[in-house]
């Protein structure tokens, strides 16, 4: 009888565990880069390739960096949401073009606009793996303090923006 | 007009399934004859009615129907014959409607070879099989139709994925299906037996071989997986730790504990209770396969599309029959009874360390499969399990069951004592350890690890042949598990030597080029572009020589299949008795060199080889003459088991 | 990409490096294709981290560091070989305590099975072995 309830008990954890894990995504990686400093950088922007830019420029703001390629469909399918944001002024959009050609990542933001304040051209993706960029697009929340807060992985939607990234930004411009 | 009458076919069986699973189980419980004989035609009227479906199913694939949803998805105009028929079982929706199919030819096959049952049992064995195809005939029906249409057709179709256009492919999932399905049979007889109170020898003696021969389909169906993703995936590997493959290994292990527990159920009567809670727990972990695959609950290479609502529905079918068949072993145990006493040294002891390990082992494999998913849902971050901790935990676990393989079946049943034990087992103690010291020396490095474990093989095959010799005249039954005992040797030398012998080089090469490996040169010659069915190809011809003598030329592909534009890497494979050479092709260089990766696979086949003969073992066992002789069954009275 | 490749050619002269650089990669996880290892995935990042792995081995860090390196980077996720930390105790201890809770068991029933074996009188026995002359 013992054995018995014993086994019922732990099947009852395991069909409670796989319902949770039905909401869950087993694919998603959260970053263990929240709550730390932004890696540092100094990279070439990809339109002006004498000019230099490092994330220590941004001190002092809020702002979001969004990591981006030309080769990435979801990116295209995400650009509408992140020429909105850097529209509304919501915090300035700085874009870093990931392991892309300029000859390619160029032509692509004619094509569809040029949201970005702007875009650091990081060709051989070493600061993409610093900051643990493994799937683009990714976008991150960096603060005052140059303090990462938040990272979305995957195409920015509508709703992310209204409920994750918005609030965040108003929270830190604010004094958070 | 065909899909539609397949579709038909599905509801019909769906009614035929609830009238089998109602009828039968209340005769049963009342004693109504009229509904108990039911069961029979209920199972084959449902078997026959799904085997048409899929014929439906299957013709839709043969003849490009593409305004079939199901056959849009995995199919194409240009795609093999033989590969349009395997596609049907190439996706999800499919892929039910085969396990169902497999059900089908179980429930067929219960209902005919039961004669000498009595028919209270049968009937409830076919009862509960009702409920579970019910199950998954409603799981199609409401979430997952194969013959959904839609409009327009598909122009074509989106071609079957390429990993999947391969003979393996077209074996491995009916053969690890009627595994899986086959333990529901197993199941169905241990409900049977908590439902009427009576569990006694007889009903070891019948369910016994129906789980041995599900497990020896479980055995060949891993073993194809693993045949196959060696040497269709293109990187040399055969066995990954991949939640898909764990889901199938689970069942494996404790099916393996269930068939060594049936034997002293047969035997002595004993461990009855905890048999009917393994069989469970086997089907179990069986449904827990089909959930892991389809829920998007865990990541794998073999996940089939996701959607959340057949995740919950499978759940949810999980939950009803196995939960249920939990509370009603929680009611109704105790009045299995307790089996036969026995020595602390003997044979049912060594059986029941044997499932303790088994189980431990399954355990682990389990805790290490859904850890990540507790961790997840407990928010404390994302972890991965892989191959590091289950190779860990699993080898240790492993090695004393190995020992004791040696010890079970010279232990007499319920009494044996330690010296009597000794004297048999000297000379192949000696052995193994001799062999163990010294032969990883001939194959160059000695590791201990290599030393033990090879001993331990020689320790089973020693000890076979002294079981064999104890019992020159053993019935079929003790000559199939001599034979499987030694088809597991087998597997240990296959992955201890390849694991700790095996070798490779990657690296670039334009025609011209060579490169030497274990005593080969590998040249490659030149790299062509042909053209198959549905796909596009460079071929490279590399020739083998050994000692200046040709060996053999091997063919090394990269595909580039058209319709999806998936590029698949077509590994060479030149396999040998005591080695396999491997090379495949990595990616081309602009100066039209490319990344060539050669390997050196030492008695890897033995792997493969082992597990066929474990599943010979298993039907040795299972074709032995006691389950063959029949009782002639005397109709309207009862047969007395 | 090129670039890497070449860099990777050049260093990938050290048979003893890719020895580790391999066995190392066996060990992480691949982000992208996430059920291959860093040694057998050949999505571009898992050719990115495995040129980084070379040049920090090449450059003197240890495995303990580029292992680091990586779950600073990635999270535990990276690692195949689960960290031994609080949360991960049930899973290494797991099997072990299986087997031993399964032997006790053990123990206990074959000890219950032998005490329930029929105890025999001096009388009884000497009848029985009178029988068996």
């Amino acid at each position: 009888m013992k054995r018995a309830l014993w086994t019922l008990g732990i099947f009852v954890a395991l069909v409670a565990l796989l319902a949770v894990g039905l909401r869950l995504d087993p694919r998603e990686v959260p970053s263990p880069l929240i709550g730390k400093p932004a890696p540092p950088f100094e990279l070439p922007l990809l339109t002006e390739p004498d000019k230099r830019f490092s994330q220590k420029d941004m001190l002092g703001k809020v702002w979001i960096m969004n990591v981006w390629a030309s080769w990435c469909p979801p990116c295209l399918v995400e650009h509408p949401v992140v020429t909105r944001i850097a529209q509304s002024g919501l915090a300035p959009v700085v874009g870093l073009n990931y392991k892309d050609a300029r000859d390619d990542a160029l032509p692509w933001l004619k094509r569809n606009g040029n949201p970005y304040q702007l875009i650091v051209f990081d060709a051989n993706g070493r600061i993409g793996i610093d900051y643990g960029v493994y799937g683009v697009p990714e976008t991150y929340v960096i603060d005052r303090k140059g303090v990462i807060r938040y990272k979305h992985i995957g195409p920015l939607n509508a709703d992310v923006v209204k409920q994750k990234v918005e609030p965040l930004v108003q929270q830190l411009n604010s004094g958070g | 007009m065909i899909p539609e009458l397949g579709q038909i076919a599905l509801a019909l069986a769906l009614a035929v399934a609830i009238i089998q699973a109602v009828l039968p189980l209340a005769g049963a419980a009342n004693g109504n004859r009229a509904w108990i004989a039911v069961a029979r035609p209920a199972a084959q009227t449902q078997a026959l009615l799904v085997a048409f479906a899929f014929g439906c199913l299957t013709y839709a694939f043969v003849n490009n129907d593409f305004s079939v949803a199901y056959v849009a998805d995995h199919s194409n105009s240009a795609l093999p014959l033989h590969y349009r028929v395997s596609g049907v079982w190439g996706g999800h929706e499919g892929s039910l409607l085969l396990w169902t199919l497999m059900l089908g030819v179980w429930m067929t096959a219960v209902s005919w070879f039961s004669g000498h049952l009595p028919e209270e049992m049968t009937a409830r064995v076919l009862g509960v099989m009702g409920i579970v195809s019910l199950g998954f005939l409603a799981f199609m029906l409401f979430t997952s139709n194969p013959f959904d249409r839609q409009f327009p057709p598909a122009i074509d179709g989106r071609d079957l994925n390429p990993l999947l256009q391969d003979p393996g492919m077209v074996i491995h999932p009916p053969m690890l299906y009627m595994g899986y399905v086959g333990f529901s049979v197993a199941f169905a007889f241990a409900v049977a037996a908590l439902l009427s109170g009576k569990l006694d020898a007889a009903w070891a003696r019948w369910s016994r071989p129906w789980t041995t021969v599900a497990w020896m389909f479980l055995t060949l169906g891993i073993a194809l997986g693993s045949g196959w993703a060696y040497y269709e995936l293109g990187w040399g590997g055969w066995w990954f730790w991949d939640p898909v493959e764990n889901a199938s290994f689970m069942p494996w292990l404790i099916g393996t504990a269930l068939i060594h527990s049936l034997a002293v159920t047969e035997k002595r009567g004993g461990f009855r209770s905890w048999t009917v809670l393994l069989a469970i727990i086997a089907f179990g972990l069986s449904l827990l396969g089909t959930f892991l695959v389809r829920s998007g609950v865990l990541t794998s290479v073999h996940a089939f599309a996701v959607d959340p609502k057949r995740g919950i529905f499978i759940l949810g079918l999980f939950t009803v029959l196995i939960g249920g068949a939990l509370a009603l072993y929680a009611w109704r145990t105790s009045r299995i009874g307790l089996g036969g006493e026995f020595a602390p040294v003997s044979r049912e002891s060594f059986l029941l360390a044997n499932n303790v390990l088994l189980v431990a082992a399954a355990g682990a494999v389990f805790l290490g499969t859904l850890y990540p998913l507790l961790i997840d849902a407990l928010g404390a971050g994302k972890i991965s399990v892989g191959p590091p901790y289950f190779e860990s935990v699993f080898v240790p676990l492993m090695a004393p069951a190995l020992f004791l393989m040696g010890v079970g079946p010279l232990a007499r049943w319920k009494h044996t004592t330690i010296p009597e034990l000794a004297v048999l087992l000297r000379w192949a103690l000696a052995v193994s350890l001799a062999v163990g010291l010294l032969l990883p020396l001939a194959f160059g490095q000695w590791h201990a690890l290599t030393g033990f474990a090879l001993a331990l093989a020689v320790w089973i095959v020693a000890t076979a042949l002294i079981s064999l010799k104890k019992r020159p005249r053993g019935s079929r039954a003790h000559l199939g598990m001599v034979t499987a005992h030694i088809g597991v040797a087998v597997f240990v030398v296959g992955v201890t030597l390849v694991k700790t012998y095996e070798s490779d080089k990657d690296l670039k090469m334009k025609p011209g080029d060579t490169v030497s490996l274990a005593g080969y040169l590998f040249r490659l010659d030149q790299v062509t572009n042909v053209k198959g069915p549905n796909y596009v190809a460079a071929r490279a011809k590399v020739l083998v020589t050994r000692n200046g003598e040709a060996i053999t030329v091997m063919y090394p592909e990269k595909r580039l299949y058209v319709v999806q534009n998936m590029p698949m890497t077509e590994a060479a494979i030149d396999p040998g008795p005591t080695r396999d050479l491997y090379v495949s092709l990595g990616d081309p260089f602009d100066d039209g060199s490319w990344l060539v990766k050669v390997q050196h696979k030492p008695f890897i086949d033995w792997i493969w080889v082992g597990c066929l003969i474990m599943a010979l073992g298993g039907l040795l066992a299972a074709s032995d003459r006691r389950y063959r002789v029949v009782l002639p069954r005397r109709r309207g009275a009862e047969v007395t088991a | 990409m090129l670039l890497a490749l070449w860099a990777s050619c050049v260093l990938a002269q050290d048979p003893v490096l890719e020895r580790r650089v391999t066995s190392l990669s066996h060990e992480l996880r691949c982000l992208v294709c996430q059920n291959q290892t860093l040694a057998d995935s050949n999505a571009p990042l898992a050719i990115d981290l495995r040129n980084q792995i070379r040049e920090q081995l090449a450059a003197g860090k240890s495995e303990r560091d580029v292992v680091d390196f990586m779950v600073a980077r990635y999270g535990d996720f990276v690692l195949y070989r689960p960290p031994l930390k609080g949360s991960t105790i049930l899973l290494w201890a797991g099997p072990f305590a299986f087997v031993v809770v399964g032997f006790t068991l053990l123990v206990r029933v074959v000890r219950r099975r032998r005490i329930a074996a029929p105890q025999l009188s001096d009388a009884e026995r000497s009848r029985a072995a009178k029988l068996l002359e």
